[in-house]
């Protein structure tokens, strides 16, 4: 049922400091009690950048970290790629610790396995967008023309087409963030990190950017980590998604987990300014039904739909019958099911 | 309040020391004027020490010199065998391609005027020491500052002796590797590498250093190897500031270039400009001086067109013709013109009859106007002798004496001045400016007795004590053995003499320059004609900006302040209109919101955020007017600047190198002190 994962992160710190590594027994991260060892370091003068962060990320899905300015996603991504070299744990791509690699294994990776999307786009000033994209398969040692045909494919999937010759100065953020996408995709990753890439854009077009980046997930199936600091982001795009506070991780799940029963005040302080009707689906209101009732004649929807687009069908009909995703039914959910589910949500908040 | 109070005290102590050490030393006592006995013999052993390294190692420098004589020699037949047409359109091509059409036919216009004028031989031996030592200067300063980078022990080792380097003035270069070098145009040209190669050490450090962090990511996870991230995501990133550098580069050497050219035997533009100045023939100097700016102007504006073009690139790669368009029409032009040449005889040399020479008529017009302007130029002269350099001169070098005044200062006249100090002074005190109360008490007794009269030993201890204010135990240490030392090899007299002019130099420009740069800042108008001004004087060689000076107020030491004011001016302009301008416009709105008028808004507001910056300006000043006294020393001045003159004019090794060392440290502890100030007013605000 599960699918398979991609990549795993196993107890993985990172601490900035004199002698960070005498904190560990030979750079394994497995201490009993994490938080106390933490608190340790930090007592030491010692920073924690991250402590302890477990986590799997299955093929094709989008694993999204968030977390305030400070709070250790930007290490944690850069962990994940050896940007920045961890102090203690395990990082496994595809069952190989990434952490054994020697350098040229390393660089083999990444030319071939990883793609990363940053903040602030991180271009060439000197190259023009198609030989910007073409970059990484040049450092391959790709002749001109097969990387020009690959650079091609990627620039027509992020809509870029006819802009090839353009420097990075010459276009707008928006566009700039598009050849990063690009840049990342042309080596055919497995793994795409991309590190709060829609945070430096307007608001409006951050919203069309989330969507063009959906849909293209649709087409290519990634396997994904994603690092954001806007919740609503998060809940967008997430299949999953842990909050991060001090380089640690407060609380893991899918976006509808975390509202519904947020771990503790500091991950409830972020969802309480989401509207519950956008995050509560059609599987959390479900009446479990017995086999008689099917509810023929019912419209059906999909278990992820949310009561926002739940509301209109059932405004026109008694009620739905909710599908999971392997086709099987669920069940019905009536008005009167959503509104109890709101009515609950609302006094558990005290609102 | 505590540390305070005893700053405060020991500043009147020191002040008072002062006073008694004046009043009851005599001028022989060994705390007032050190002893000529005491000096440490620095100079013969320095001369000993040149000596025997030359001896021991003068056939390793023979061969260098005679083994860069060859691509010297070769470069100069080359551009003198080149006819000129093919010289003048490459040139316009460069500027074309660098900075556009307009440029292009300035550089026309002024290759012309070399031509016309008779002096294309001259220009291009000038040209062909400025074509080798460019690539060299670049290379090295290239290889030093990727070392710095990469290393942060070799960065300690680079940074103080890049300092050392600029500051040291120009012509105490010359004078080891003349020695080492022996005579010629190699010299010139090691000279000018070893002077220019400073700033491109410091922009590849500062190019490298600012590629972000996230372009260097992107380029580790595109899988870029260690070799692949530094040429291909870190070089090019950095292009900008490297070709900046590069600029600075070929400034730095054109104007040493010229500079060698002091030593002689290179029939080069400098060696004109100088033989028509000791000559004072006015007309000739100027038009040779032209050549130099026009140069040094063309120079100038290619290689910063070249690094500060951004949209070059940005026409479409279609095709060898169009990528290399102006290479192309360059090149072909050049070949046609070659072709011409050969038809043409006036495009292989420039006739005889043909040159326009207009020196005589230019001494002709020259001596009309001194002569029917005398009145107002010696008028002038008078007026700025008698009431700024002669009060500042008695102030500094020599005490009140009837003969600087026209009057005996009797003893009631002496207790006058010194009621007056003290009225001032305590005026100011109980107003709470105890710092102005200090400053002047302390300008009331250097007044009285003159800069080089004061004892070394209270003035050096005072200079340690503000070094103490500004910065702390490190650089009171630094200041007082960087003193004492000038005062141990017994150049402190002199030193003192050079302070005093640069001081009245620095203290002109600073006034003038931050009036000019206020206004501009504030009068479009004013900005647009100061800012050329400024480029013209900032790209100018040094020489040629005393030229004018000395032929209206002829050789002494008010045509060499002159000169010096004209050239450190430039930086307390620029600074200071730059720092009014970029001020944070949240601040100029909010305080606009709440009524100021423009006075208000300039004196309250804008001066106060924008005197970092101005501060800065004054360093620059500073370092400036140090740089510009040496040169300055040509028409006659006292102290280092004419030592160092002197030391290279004999060949002595010792007298040059320690006066030349001797500035170098004058203006390291200036620059310290601006910094240290400016480090703690920044710190008070933050």
């Amino acid at each position: 049922m599960e699918k398979p994962i991609k990549l795993s992160c196993r107890n993985v710190w990172k601490v900035y400091g004199d002698s960070p590594d005498r904190f560990f027994d030979q750079g394994a991260g497995t201490v009993p009690d994490p938080d106390a060892h933490a608190g340790g370091i930090r007592e030491s003068g010692h920073i924690v950048a991250c402590g302890d962060v477990s986590f799997d990320v299955h093929v094709g899905e989008i694993f999204v970290i968030m977390g305030l300015s400070g709070s250790g996603k930007s290490t944690v991504v850069r962990c994940l790629s050896r940007l920045v070299e961890p102090t203690a744990g395990e990082v496994l791509l595809d069952g190989e610790d990434l952490l054994k690699k020697n350098a040229a294994e390393l660089i083999d990776i990444r030319r071939h396995k990883m793609g990363m999307v940053f903040q602030s786009f991180g271009l060439l000033p000197h190259l023009n967008v198609i030989d910007n994209i073409a970059f990484p398969l040049k450092l391959q040692g790709l002749g001109v023309a097969e990387r020009r045909q690959r650079a091609q494919r990627v620039i027509d999937l992020v809509g870029l087409t006819g802009r090839e010759k353009s420097y990075p100065r010459q276009l707008s953020g928006g566009q700039q963030q598009r050849v990063g996408i690009a840049r990342s995709l042309a080596v055919e990753p497995d793994i795409w990190f991309l590190d709060e890439p829609f945070s430096a854009l307007d608001p409006l077009i951050r919203r069309e950017m989330q969507n063009e980046f959906l849909s293209i997930q649709n087409q290519l199936h990634k396997s994904i980590v994603f690092i954001t600091h806007d919740f609503l982001e998060a809940l967008r795009i997430a299949d999953r998604m842990m909050i991060m506070k001090d380089g640690q991780i407060v609380q893991m799940g899918t976006p509808a987990e975390l509202i519904v029963s947020p771990a503790d005040d500091y991950v409830a302080d972020f969802t309480n300014d989401v509207p519950v009707t956008r995050v509560l689906t059609a599987r959390s209101v479900v009446r479990a039904t017995d086999e008689s009732d099917r509810g023929e004649g019912l419209p059906e929807v999909d278990e992820k739909c949310c009561i926002e687009d739940l509301l209109p069908v059932l405004a026109e009909a008694p009620g739905v019958r909710v599908r999971a995703e392997d086709g099987t039914s669920l069940g019905i959910a009536t008005a009167e099911n959503v509104i109890r589910a709101l009515a609950r949500e609302s006094t558990a908040d005290g609102r | 309040m505590g540390a305070e109070t005893g700053q405060r005290l020991l500043w009147v102590v020191l002040i008072g020391l002062l006073l008694m050490t004046q009043l009851l030393g005599e001028r022989g006592d060994w705390f007032i004027a050190y002893p000529e006995g005491w000096v440490v013999p620095l100079t013969p052993i320095l001369n000993g020490a040149m000596d025997w390294f030359i001896q021991w190692t003068g056939w390793f420098f023979r061969g260098l010199s005679d083994t860069l004589a060859v691509p010297v020699s070769g470069v100069q037949q080359f551009l003198q065998w080149l006819p000129w047409p093919v010289v003048m359109v490459l040139t316009a091509a460069a500027s074309w391609a660098a900075a556009g059409w307009k440029l292009a036919l300035f550089s026309t216009l002024a290759l012309l005027y070399m031509v016309v004028v008779g002096y294309w031989p001259e220009s291009m031996n000038s040209l062909s020491l400025v074509i080798l030592s460019v690539p060299l200067a670049v290379a090295v300063g290239f290889v030093f500052g990727v070392w710095g980078f990469r290393s942060g022990r070799a960065e300690k080792i680079i940074m103080p002796m890049l300092d050392m380097l600029q500051t040291i003035p120009a012509f105490a270069y010359l004078l080891p590797i003349l020695l080492l070098f022996g005579f010629g145009p190699v010299v010139g040209l090691i000279a000018s590498i070893l002077f220019a190669f400073p700033p491109m050490v410091r922009n590849t450090m500062l190019g490298l250093r600012r590629v972000s962090a996230e372009v260097i990511e992107s380029g580790l996870m595109s899988g870029a190897t260690p070799r692949q991230l530094f040429w291909q995501v870190r070089i090019p990133s950095a292009s900008h500031q490297l070709l900046l550098g590069a600029n600075q580069t070929t400034m730095a050497a054109v104007s040493m270039v010229i500079i060698a050219s002091i030593i002689g035997g290179t029939a080069d533009i400098g060696w004109e400009v100088l033989l028509r100045i000791r000559k004072a023939q006015f007309g000739e100097s100027i038009l040779a001086g032209i050549v130099i700016a026009l140069l040094a102007m063309v120079i100038d504006r290619i290689t910063y067109g070249f690094a500060g073009e951004d949209d070059r690139e940005s026409a479409a790669e279609e095709g060898f013709l169009r990528r290399h368009r102006y290479l192309v029409i360059g090149a072909g032009a050049a070949v046609l013109a070659f072709l011409l040449s050969n038809v043409v005889p006036a495009f292989r040399e420039w006739p005889r009859d043909w040159v326009i020479y207009p020196a005589d008529a230019m001494n002709q017009w020259l001596e009309n106007f001194i002569l029917n302007w005398s009145d107002v130029i010696g008028a002038l002269k008078t007026v700025a002798f008698y009431y700024i350099m002669l009060p500042v001169r008695v102030g500094l070098v020599d005490t009140i004496s009837p003969y600087s005044w026209g009057f005996e200062f009797t003893q009631p006249m002496r207790l006058g001045y010194a009621a007056l100090v003290m009225a001032l002074g305590a005026w100011a005190w109980f107003r709470g400016r105890v710092r102005l109360a200090l400053a002047i008490l302390f300008m009331g007794v250097l007044l009285y007795f003159g800069l080089t009269k004061l004892s070394w030993l209270v003035l050096v201890a005072m200079a340690s004590a503000l070094g103490f204010q500004l910065g702390g135990r490190k650089l009171a240490t630094g200041t007082l053995l960087a003193l004492l030392s000038l005062v141990l090899v017994g150049v402190w007299p002199q030193a003192m003499l050079s302070v005093y002019l640069c001081g009245i130099a620095v203290i002109i420009s600073f006034i003038v320059g931050g009036l000019i740069g206020i206004t501009a800042s504030e009068v479009p108008m004013v900005s647009r004609v100061v800012r050329p001004i400024n480029d013209t004087l900032q790209t100018m060689p040094l020489f040629v900006i005393l030229i004018p000076f000395v032929m209206l107020f002829k050789i002494g030491e008010f045509s060499a302040l002159l000169a010096v004011v004209a050239y450190a001016i430039v930086p307390s302009i620029r600074y200071t209109e730059h720092g009014l301008r970029n001020l944070p416009a949240d601040v100029i709105e909010a305080s606009t919101s709440m009524g100021c008028t423009r006075w208000q808004l300039l004196t309250q507001v804008k001066l106060p955020l924008a005197l970092p910056v101005i501060m800065l300006g004054l360093n620059q000043t500073i370092m400036y007017a140090i740089a510009m006294l040496v040169i300055a020393a040509l028409v006659g001045t006292n102290g280092l600047g004419q030592q160092v003159y002197i030391g290279l004019g004999d060949g002595d090794f010792g007298v040059g190198i320690i006066a030349g060392i001797g500035m170098a440290i004058i203006a390291m502890v200036a620059d310290r002190f601006t910094q240290g100030w400016n480090a703690k007013r920044q710190a008070a605000y933050s």
